[in-house]
């Protein structure tokens, strides 16, 4: 049985688990599903400066925290107890696109190439940790929501903002992975 | 007593009006928070959900994988919001589930694809960043940290960006 749970899991599966999250939170407390709220709630907690965006009760809000936190311990768990460490199988057309930016390991599920604290005050570093982070921090909270809030629970509950949202999303990962990527991985390089 | 701006700015986007009520600011009723997220990020990893190459793999239309994830994921949350409204199914304490409209804005288009670059870059969206710090990959710290800078950036300045 745990061999099983330690091999990669199904799409499906992912999927269903993930889709059984909305109804789960609205149940368990009439939340609605959510994570980039976080942000904004630690940004509130930590320096609202008269910002009026960060003036709110962000306690009543403090189960988004709790549920964040639990998704870092979950992590955790799974990656320690849970997984062989067979490495990711993934797709030969993207590993052949991939290997003319120089990333060829594919031992963990971030490329190591990239994703290493060696790189931590380098052009790369800058590019994937901070600017990366800080788009997906400002492009949320615009959009009031990331994949969770918009592209599922919105679309959930049948919301168009939602449905507008999540195609904006899509739309800058595509015009990012097409052509903003290779021009980076040119001047890094 | 929250004042009523207050309550206001957390209505401005529909995202932040999941409060709860004042008994229920304490430890013991956010566990179940916790135990949902664990299981979450429990599913992310085992999924390889939080891996940079399943991005790509997506943005590139060389995998179905993400598309599966995410399509499923929508069509068992509709299924489960169309049972919760046409069962009038109730919470744990009885109350009735509430469903609020968004209106559109045109942030949800200019944050969107701002949001779309970010996320092939880093190769995740807020949830899988949490996870992949709890994976082991600590420098998704400096990641995670960038990303409130945003957030807070985006706070300072969201008066005068077009909505």
């Amino acid at each position: 049985m745990l061999e099983l749970i330690k091999q990669p899991w199904h799409w499906s599966f992912a999927g269903i688990l993930i889709g059984l999250t909305v109804p789960t939170l609205l149940i368990i407390g009439n939340k609605k599903f959510g994570i980039s709220s976080s942000l904004r709630h630690i940004c509130a907690m930590c320096l609202p400066a008269k910002i009026p965006f960060f003036n709110y009760e962000w306690k009543k809000e403090i189960w988004n925290l709790f549920f964040v936190v639990g998704i870092f311990i979950g992590g955790f768990i799974a990656a320690n107890f849970l997984t062989d460490s067979s490495g990711i199988e993934v797709a030969a057309s993207t590993k052949v696109s991939l290997a003319q930016y120089g990333i060829t390991d594919y031992s963990q599920m971030m490329p190591a190439e990239i994703f290493h604290i060696d790189n931590l005050f380098t052009a790369t570093g800058f590019v994937f940790f901070v600017l990366g982070g800080f788009l997906v921090g400002f492009g949320t909270r615009y959009a009031g929501g990331c994949t969770s809030g918009h592209a599922i629970m919105g679309l959930s509950n049948l919301q168009l903002p939602s449905l507008v949202a999540t195609v904006s999303f899509m739309v800058g990962g595509f015009f990012s992975t097409l052509v903003l990527l290779p021009l980076i991985f040119q001047v890094i390089n | 007593m929250e004042s009523k701006s207050s309550v206001d700015i957390r209505h401005q986007d529909a995202m932040c009006t999941n409060e709860s009520a004042q008994d229920e600011l304490n430890f013991l009723s956010n566990i179940k928070y916790l135990i949902v997220g664990t299981l979450f990020g429990v599913v992310f990893v085992k999924a390889e959900i939080i891996s940079w190459f399943r991005i790509q793999e997506m943005f590139r239309m060389q995998s179905f994988f993400m598309y599966g994830v995410i399509g499923t994921a929508v069509l068992v949350g509709m299924f489960s919001i169309w049972l919760i409204k046409q069962y009038d199914i109730k919470t744990l304490s009885g109350e009735k589930i509430k469903f609020e409209d968004k209106t559109f804005n045109k942030g949800q288009i200019y944050g969107g694809v701002i949001f779309g670059i970010g996320w092939a870059i880093t190769g995740a969206c807020p949830g899988p960043l949490f996870a992949q710090i709890g994976s082991g990959f600590l420098i998704i710290t400096i990641t995670l940290l960038s990303a409130v800078a945003g957030t807070w950036v985006y706070g300072y300045f969201r008066e005068r960006l077009p909505h």
